[in-house]
């Protein structure tokens, strides 16, 4: 009897959010694919029907979108990367004391919520704002310089809304290293700089990835920072999407966009889960 | 003296420099991650000609503090979305709890299985979770409004919750409850009086990222909400027109009282780890 429960414990114990995950997490995947290969429209109804040429038109219309949600995604993840690692390096390895205070220093700007955060950045950067508008009525810049609506300005809002989700992980794993592993390097003659390239990077790259993944499929599917800080020029798929849901009412059409978003970053992930496992980004993701 | 102490010894003040330079760069990393944050403290207490918050400095006023609460749907959003915070993390802790128990003190078949739905449901994209989940309700006529984004919170935050949670649960010596079973104890009362007292940090954890988690989202509550405004929603809608002021001072009460929650649980937590070492 004992061991009958022993063995249906697990089973009962996940049941509830197994159940909840599947109704609204996994099946709501299956219903956007099939409103992706829907027809009909929002009044009449829809029926759902093999229109696979859903996808292609897709593709073809929204290329360039997709290129681009991928371009910016995988800058503004590599430029995370690199304003990040020395930051979770120093704290991990000299943080002394104080490590978690530096730790909540950085994760503090997550009480004011995403889209203010973004809305201090238009601020920040606006044409006659407080940083651009005295430097042009002094003559340091030129009038027409302008931040906002350029690449830059959505690829700058998105390294800063990733940074803290970047550290952590980072920090996680360096705070992993045994630190005698760094001592016998040195006293095997190591450089300094050998010891961090053939060393401490190698052993902390699951925080890497972990982290890289993760700031990755957040910012190709971002569309606030390309809506609030952007222009018409650096539409991301996040925003046809977005567009097609609730300015132009084709469903259709943004399921299917969404499903091979998904695709797109399911073939990452699953790559990603092939070589490193599961279970890192478990211990990463927060 | 050995050749490494030697070496050591001559390296040391590049080192040394080196460290200091990195400790410089990583302080102004925080002040760039505070920027924002100061800007908004600073422009809720700026004149706001028309109500809207003007992109320069026009002097000091508190008129935006007096009428905090003065703009009635901005309010009306701001409790929808405490609402949905709190109600969001407590069915998430609720949920999460028996799964990162199951996961950590058994070994079962669809434990792989439920890693990857967890992985996943981290990972997913939230343009693809808002799609979808509007997809669902869309294809099942369930109107949208205050339970659908519920719904939609509790869907993100369960994963958070069990990984949390879990995380606290891994490092829990297992003798207790063993200790607990042996002294006749239920697994439902070894449960109660042991491993619950120990994992209420990780819980509390939970709930807290839970909860900012759920008053952060936008992207997924834009799709789910129907004519439903959570607070990110009116802040998103009212950017394209001019930001009234009291956006600015409603989100300084926000970060003011989330900071102090989390000032105070890290506090408990360490006075709790100085009792158990010393």
């Amino acid at each position: 009897m004992r061991r009958l429960s022993r063995q249906f414990a697990p089973y009962l114990l996940s049941l509830p959010s197994w159940a909840y995950l599947a109704v609204f997490f996994v099946i709501p995947l299956g219903s956007m694919l099939g409103l992706a290969l829907a027809t009909g429209d929002p009044l009449s109804g829809y029926v759902i029907s093999d229109n696979f040429s859903e996808f292609s038109l897709g593709f073809s219309e929204y290329h360039a979108e997709f290129v681009r949600s991928f371009l910016y995604g995988s800058i503004s993840t590599v430029v995370t990367l690199v304003i990040a690692y020395p930051v979770a390096y120093w704290i991990a390895f000299h943080g002394g004391r104080n490590k978690s205070t530096y730790l909540f220093l950085l994760v503090l700007p997550f009480f004011v919520t995403f889209v203010i955060r973004v809305l201090a950045w238009e601020f920040i950067l606006s044409d006659q704002g407080f940083v651009l508008g005295p430097l042009k009525s002094l003559g340091l810049i030129p009038q027409s310089t302008h931040i906002l609506s350029t690449q830059w300005a959505v690829i700058g809002g998105l390294v800063y809304n990733s940074l803290a989700y970047y550290v952590m992980p980072l920090y996680v794993a360096l705070e992993k290293i045994d630190r005698r592993v760094v001592r016998a390097a040195g006293d095997l003659f190591a450089t300094p700089a050998v010891t961090f390239f053939r060393v401490i990077v190698p052993l902390s790259a699951p925080g890497i990835f972990a982290g890289f993944l993760l700031v990755f499929v957040t910012n190709v599917g971002d569309f606030v920072n390309a809506d609030i800080l952007g222009g018409t020029g650096t539409y991301m798929i996040g925003n046809v999407i977005q567009d097609s849901f609730f300015v132009n009412q084709d469903y259709p059409l943004a399921a299917c966009l969404s499903s091979m978003l998904m695709f797109l970053l399911m073939l990452a992930i699953f790559l990603y889960a092939r070589v490193f496992g599961t279970d890192t980004i478990q211990d990463y993701a927060t | 003296m050995s050749a490494a102490l030697m070496r050591a010894g001559t390296r040391r003040p590049k080192l040394e420099l080196g460290r200091r330079l990195l400790g410089f760069y990583s302080g102004l990393v925080i002040i760039y991650t505070m920027v924002p944050i100061v800007v908004m403290i600073v422009f809720s207490f700026n004149i706001a000609p028309n109500g809207r918050v003007a992109l320069k400095w026009l002097g000091f006023t508190l008129n935006a503090y007096r009428n905090a609460f003065g703009i009635q749907d901005l309010t009306g959003a701001l409790v929808n979305s405490l609402v949905v915070g709190v109600g969001s993390a407590a069915i998430s802790i609720i949920l999460g709890t028996p799964l990162a128990l199951a996961l950590t003190r058994y070994k079962f078949r669809a434990k792989t299985a439920t890693d990857i739905v967890i992985f996943a449901d981290i990972a997913a994209p939230a343009v693809v979770v808002g799609a979808s989940l509007l997809s669902l309700f869309l294809e099942l006529n369930i109107p949208r409004g205050l339970i659908t984004i519920l719904i939609s919170h509790v869907a993100f935050n369960v994963a958070f919750a069990v990984v949390v949670i879990r995380a606290r649960m891994i490092g829990l010596d297992r003798s207790l409850d063993r200790a607990a079973a042996d002294l006749g104890a239920t697994p439902w009362v070894a449960f109660w009086t042991v491993t619950m007292p120990l994992i209420l940090p990780g819980i509390v954890g939970a709930g807290l990222l839970g909860f900012a988690m759920s008053i952060d989202d936008l992207i997924i509550t834009n799709f789910v909400a129907g004519q439903t405004l959570t607070f990110p929603l009116w802040v998103y809608g009212a950017a394209k027109i001019g930001t009234p002021p009291q956006v600015f001072v409603l989100s300084t009460f926000i970060f003011a009282a989330g900071g102090a929650l989390a000032v105070i649980n890290s506090l408990i937590n360490r006075r709790a780890e100085r009792r158990n070492n010393g």
